[in-house]
């Protein structure tokens, strides 16, 4: 079995954020980790590995920097990289980055395609179903739990919905989106981090993107604009107390919701 | 064909086991908002099977037009069979925009139409506006107006950005569900009803659903709750949080939990507020025992009153509370209950 992971080198969004001048992130200045829902989505990939002998290949689409997720990955236990990077990919949407790596999977074999829900900077959820779109594959979203039926080319998939779940049966090639709950992601092991230093990561610019067209690609190939990105305008703050005693913290507690007609 | 031949707001009214989703009636007053400086209609795109008695209500919060789409193959939602319906539609009827709900749902079939229809989407939108894009004339580049301005957050919350859809139809939002305000419904409106059926063939793309398994809950859903008691870490165990349950039972109001919560185990998923839990903005919200993280405050900011207690008296959650109070849950919180429950009575009696 050959399953392609899909993952993403994301700003860690808790030590703050820069922009460009035109409002894109500027990702080159900020600290990253690998995107949470992709490493689940790796890990998953991997315990298949461990059961089944599967052979795994993570691709991402990233900085030249972007590599460093994926040496990650190699350490954790994938058996292949690609890194997909070129200058004219900057600034690509949803539409543009799906279509991107969509390109890049035609070059190769897979059984099973496994991305994120969603990345931790943008938060769309897009770019997994995209790719599948993209490459008419059947797609399961919001993965809980995935199991294989090598022999018969399917997969069976625990989809969560907001107030239920669906046991889902689908046939292999599919694209699966994973959940940061799917599991706990394996940590790399030194022979790992041994092996992964001296894996090669292939890397592949618009020459190896089959069937995609310039249009498609990078800022301008992107149908949605920013308009307007801004560091987020919070209320303003509103009193803080230090009482002395918890009495005192209650009359003030009740005497302000009563202020305001909130009892 | 030309962008100007795209016409009308539309709005895919979701509907699960039959019954339509708040979202969808959240969307049509949003989209109301939009029809209007654009001076054209509504119109709710409805999925299913046996659905086309539920066209009467979507007119009464708003719709002025129900496409139906109605067929066995949609009984429950699977992406396939729906995309498949959405995307004809919009190929069919041409709107000039097209809203979807940022729900578990909505999140699977707007990036999969829009993608088939080759167009932009916007995820998890809190704003919606009609403006011109560039938002102020440029050299050399043409400013279009009457163009769907979305607004989200990004980031983790850290920034807001703006986004348009300038040259591709139609433009597309998920949007947040429990920001957008429905209208009051206006009983016995009615809207031109279509029924419209692309045809559907199962191929390699439909996924078979073998089982659908309800999650059990008897709680109030904390999106339509006017009072929040909400804990965070800082409650210090599952069996502490029967405090917040007291004061919210004293307060009428019903308990939530931040992340960190539901991470430990101690509440389930449903009940939390942030950015990968639920949006809220009750009257009044209590954070106790929360620090007040960018992921849980992008849930719950747009709360009319909020009220934090907390040890820690460089928590950001008093960065967004109206009344912060330092000091020790454990204590504070029983006393508040027992003083709400004094003044309620007292209300009561006088």
């Amino acid at each position: 079995m050959k399953i392609i992971v899909c993952i993403k080198q994301v700003p860690d969004t808790k030590g703050g954020v820069e922009f460009n001048p035109d409002g894109t992130l500027n990702r080159a200045a900020m600290l990253t980790i690998m995107n949470p829902d992709d490493k689940a989505g790796l890990e998953a990939a991997l315990r298949l590995k461990d059961q089944y002998g599967a052979e795994v290949t993570v691709l991402t689409m990233g900085l030249p920097k972007a590599a460093d997720v994926l040496q990650e990955a190699l350490a954790m236990g994938a058996d292949k990289a690609i890194l997909v990077t070129d200058r004219v990919l900057g600034g690509a949407d949803t539409w543009a980055t799906s279509t991107t790596i969509a390109g890049a999977i035609r070059n190769l074999e897979y059984d099973l395609i496994i991305t994120g829900r969603q990345a931790i900077d943008g938060d769309t959820a897009q770019v997994g179903p995209q790719i599948a779109e993209h490459l008419g594959l059947p797609v399961i979203s919001y993965a809980m739990d995935i199991k294989v039926d090598e022999a018969a080319k399917k997969v069976t998939v625990q989809r969560q919905y907001d107030d239920r779940y669906h046991i889902l049966e689908a046939q292999m090639p599919c694209l699966i989106t994973a959940l940061a709950e799917l599991n706990e992601p394996r940590y790399m092991t030194p022979g790992g981090i041994f092996d992964a230093v001296k894996a090669e990561i292939t890397t592949w610019g618009r020459a190896d993107f089959k069937d995609v067209d310039d249009a498609n690609l990078g800022l301008k190939g992107s149908p949605t604009k920013i308009a307007k990105a801004s560091d987020k305008v919070r209320k303003g703050k509103g009193e803080k107390v230090t009482p002395d005693s918890p009495e005192e913290a209650v009359s003030y507690i009740v005497g302000k919701l009563n202020e305001k007609h909130a009892l | 064909m030309a962008l100007e031949d795209y016409k009308g707001v539309y709005v895919y009214a979701q509907q699960v086991d039959n019954e339509i989703s708040p979202i969808a009636f959240e969307l049509l007053g949003k989209a109301r908002d939009l029809a209007a400086p654009l001076e054209t209609q509504v119109t709710a795109v409805l999925i299913g099977s046996e659905v086309k008695g539920l066209a009467d209500r979507l007119a009464e919060y708003g719709a002025d037009r129900v496409i139906v789409v109605d067929d066995p193959e949609l009984k429950d939602y699977r992406t396939e069979p729906y995309a498949h319906a959405l995307a004809s539609v919009i190929n069919e009827y041409k709107p000039e925009i097209m809203l979807v709900g940022a729900t578990a749902i909505g999140r699977d079939l707007g990036p999969t139409v829009s993608a088939r229809v080759a167009t932009g989407l916007t995820a998890d939108c809190t704003q919606l506006d009609i403006g011109d894009f560039p938002l102020n004339p440029l050299p050399n580049q043409e400013q279009k107006h009457n163009q769907l301005l979305m607004t989200r957050p990004a980031f983790g919350g850290n920034t807001i950005a703006t986004i348009a859809c300038p040259d591709n139809r139609p433009q597309m939002a998920t949007v947040r569900p429990g920001v957008m305000q429905k209208i009051e419904p206006q009983a016995g409106r009615k809207a031109e009803v279509i029924e419209y059926n692309p045809g559907f063939t199962p191929n390699n793309r439909y996924v078979t659903i073998k089982e659908v398994v309800k999650a059990v809950s008897d709680t109030v859903d904390i999106m339509d709750a006017k009072i929040l008691v909400s804990g965070g870490r800082g409650v210090g165990s599952p069996e502490n949080f029967k405090i917040l349950e007291d004061l919210a039972e004293a307060l009428g109001g019903t308990v939530s939990c931040s992340r960190a919560v539901v991470d430990a185990g101690w509440k389930p998923k449903d009940l939390q507020v942030g950015q990968t839990g639920k949006t809220v903005r009750p009257n009044l919200y209590f954070a106790i025992g929360i620090s007040g993280a960018i992921q849980h405050v992008a849930g719950m900011e747009e709360s009319d009153i909020i009220v934090a207690i907390n040890k820690d008296e460089d928590a950001p959650i008093f960065d967004v509370a109206d009344y912060g109070v330092v000091g020790d849950l454990n204590k504070i919180v029983p006393q508040l209950t027992a003083a709400i429950k004094a003044e309620k009575a007292k209300k009561a009696a006088g």
